[in-house]
């Protein structure tokens, strides 16, 4: 229970089906922050929803493995020049592994989430299903559960509407029915932003700017917080529109080209988790649907294998996914995640 | 346990080092003054009288458990109100610079760092050793005042506060030493303490008293600045209505404490040893973290190396056996210790920390159902994990 109203309402609909149920908040980030996440308001938030639905709260402080698994590798993939994913890795490794072998270790049996997704089973196999409320849809950021996490975790509001959710939490008086949806990085605050959260924690460099043939066309002061497809702060001074298309952090090089220049016909694709080892035999003999950000666009692909990474071939072009970007391979109907992996290349 | 369920003899309650249970005395001092005896005992007429009276008996009765003057005793809200009146109003009386030991609660701690003071470490064992605070002293320039807490709030352990008001003394000797006393009171005779510092502040809650509830003692002749200010009462020492119920309640439940201490302090030093001895010999992962002639009576503080407090706190709560870890954060996780980080313990058994706390109503038989409970659920802890 983030103190948020998807947690809420999971709880709410957990206890009306009968199920004896423990709230539990996670204190993740221990640094400071604005956006209210792991904040001690939102703690207040999940422990008056617990009380007010007559179940017991409980506070986790997880907030060494936190920094470990998710806000050092945040830092890291900035020093390294791929794009971070801190809301997957803090799912892979706190909320479904960290918290799912508290639960099993304090003889849980079950750990509910507020995520809007399904688990569906068909033919005998369970897997993540997108959520029924398509712009709230969060299978994305879920799609790592293998198929024993599948078998333990329950997404309670997945088969809602966000409306729903909030009727839901309204009708049960809960402070939290009408708090505004979390935005962003829980731990960058909106006052300080990325690059003042990431300044004291490494050092920013300067990088020339080159177009495609060579030749040097700006300066930028801090080559960690260019992104590939960035159009902005370029240090270009006007002209065309241009797109950064290469970014070079630890060689410290950044190339900009034209829009068409950032597309590309294929991605290579590593780290893969696969739910069902027999649906890489399903992704790679058919078309599937790539989805490439948390509320981004599917793109149809078809999947290469090439030893352990795969390589997707975009049925129509598609601009470049920045290596280090998660992607997340949906079935022919985008209901279903076959599997998802971190871009290389 | 249900939200609304309150502790009672199916409960085992090991938590007396957080707050001990309302003695029943203190509770029925207290009624007549939240009832008929409602008046301001700043007033002029009868009813103001008897609200006086009830609180300079309560004043006279305090001094005599502490040996100090009745006009030396300041009631207050609580132990954390007296730690930052004597660190803070004595660093605004007298400028210069706080010290204290590092293993202070944070109610001192928090108030020394805020003033830029000089934290001192502590030995492996707990105590501040008074040679090192001498030799901080000797490097330390205007030392204003000295905070050392007569027994930590985690460990139990006891610091030698005569020793170190030697060393306060011949280092120092123009500093106020403040010893925060609050998990004192049970276990050693106050008036020993009081000797030997110029302030000492108690909390009524951790002997049976009521929340909100706290007391200092000002030596005469030493002098901090107030915190609050307004209406002047304790002797422009601590402005604010006086908390009649509250200070009658507090005085009540201090002097029974002093009266049944030693007697209490042997029935309750043969539970804890029994307790440690019990859980540290049958779990391999269980380590006391304390000698047991350095620690009071009260307090069991054992490491279970490798599991995880939270864990272990949930299954004991679910077989109704109420303890602690270390202190809990504003928003109710569990922080690492920084008592023990200071004491240098491993990070591997910091993280499985817990802290039984005895008191007054604590039996043989609770003792024996948390031993189980505690074998119990650092083996099912420990084999899930494998």
């Amino acid at each position: 229970m983030s103190g948020g109203v998807d947690s809420s309402a999971a709880a709410v609909v957990l206890r009306n089906q009968g199920h004896d149920v423990v709230g539990v908040t996670m204190r993740l980030w221990g640094g400071e922050s604005d956006t209210g996440c792991c904040s001690v308001s939102d703690v207040d938030d999940a422990r008056r929803v617990a009380q007010q639905i007559g179940i017991d709260h409980l506070v986790f402080n997880f907030s060494e493995e936190f920094n470990q698994r998710v806000v050092d590798p945040y830092v890291k993939s900035h020093v390294e020049g791929t794009t971070p994913n801190p809301c997957i890795e803090c799912n892979r490794h706190l909320k479904f592994d960290k918290l799912i072998e508290r639960g099993r270790e304090l003889g849980f049996d079950a750990v509910a989430t507020g995520h809007h997704a399904r688990i569906v089973e068909q033919d005998g196999v369970k897997r993540v299903a997108r959520g029924d409320d398509a712009a709230k849809d969060q299978s994305y950021v879920v799609h790592m559960l293998s198929e024993e996490d599948l078998e333990y975790v329950m997404f309670p509001v997945g088969n809602m509407q966000k409306s729903q959710v909030r009727e839901l939490a309204a009708q049960a008086g809960l402070r939290t029915a009408s708090k505004p949806d979390s935005q962003d990085v829980c731990f960058i605050g909106t006052t300080i932003g990325r690059a003042g959260f990431l300044e004291p924690r490494l050092t920013f460099n300067e990088a020339d700017v080159f177009d495609t043939d060579g030749n040097k066309v700006g300066v930028v002061p801090a080559v960690e917080l260019v992104t590939l497809g960035q159009r902005r702060g370029l240090g270009l001074g006007g002209g065309d529109i241009r797109y950064a298309v290469d970014v070079d952090v630890p060689g410290r090089r950044v190339v900009v080209g034209t829009e068409e220049q950032l597309y590309a016909p294929t991605s290579t694709v590593s780290s893969m988790s696969w739910p069902h080892q027999q649906d890489i035999a399903l992704v790679t003999s058919t078309e599937v649907l790539v989805q490439g950000s948390a509320h981004g666009e599917r793109h149809a692909a078809r999947v290469e294998q090439q030893g352990d990474s795969f390589v997707l071939h975009w049925v129509r072009p598609n601009r470049r996914i920045a290596p280090g970007q998660t992607v997340v391979f949906y079935d022919s109907t985008d209901t279903m995640v076959l599997g998802g992996g971190i871009v290389t290349a | 346990m249900s939200t609304s369920s309150t502790p009672s003899h199916e409960y085992v309650y090991l938590d007396h080092a957080a707050t001990s249970p309302l003695r029943p005395e203190a509770r029925e001092a207290m009624e007549p003054y939240g009832d008929v005896m409602f008046a301001n005992p700043s007033g002029s007429h009868r009813f103001a009288r008897e609200a006086r009276k009830a609180i300079d008996e309560a004043r006279d009765l305090v001094a005599s458990t502490i040996g100090c003057k009745p006009g030396e005793i300041v009631f207050t809200s609580g132990g954390t109100e007296g730690a930052n009146t004597a660190v803070l109003g004595a660093v605004r009386r007298h400028g210069g610079t706080a010290v204290c030991s590092a293993t202070e609660h944070h109610a001192v701690l928090h108030c020394v760092e805020h003033v830029n003071g000089v934290v001192v470490p502590v030995t492996a064992e707990g105590p501040l050793d008074p040679a090192v605070l001498r030799e901080v002293l000797a490097n330390t320039e205007n030392v204003s005042v000295v905070s050392v807490m007569a027994v930590n709030n985690e460990t139990g352990a006891i610091n030698d506060i005569e020793h170190i008001s030697h060393a306060v003394r011949g280092r120092a000797e123009k500093a106020i030493l403040h010893t925060d006393a609050v998990q004192a009171a049970c276990w050693i005779d106050v008036r020993d303490i009081w000797k030997h510092v110029d302030v000492l502040t108690l909390s009524a809650h951790k002997f049976g008293g009521p929340k909100g509830m706290g007391i200092m003692a000002i030596r005469e002749g030493t002098h901090v600045e107030p915190l609050i200010l307004g209406g002047g009462q304790e002797r422009d020492r601590r402005s604010g209505t006086h908390n009649v119920a509250g200070i009658v309640g507090t005085a009540t439940a201090l002097q029974i404490t002093d009266a049944h201490r030693a007697e209490e302090v042997k029935r309750l030093s043969a539970l804890r040893d029994e307790l440690v001895r019990e859980i540290t010999s049958r779990l391999p992962q269980a380590f006391a973290t304390l000698q047991p002639s350095v620690g009071i009576a009260g307090t069991a503080h054992i490491c279970l190396e490798g599991l995880e407090s939270e864990s272990i706190l949930y299954l004991l709560d679910q077989h109704n056996v109420c303890v602690s870890a270390a202190s809990a954060c504003a928003s109710g996780a569990m922080e690492p210790s920084h008592v023990l980080e200071a004491m240098g313990v491993p990070r591997e058994r910091i993280k499985g920390s817990l802290r039984f706390s005895l008191g007054h109503t604590t039996t043989e038989h609770d003792i024996r159902v948390a031993i189980d409970a505690t074998v119990a659920a650092a083996e099912r802890l420990a084999t899930v994990k494998k």
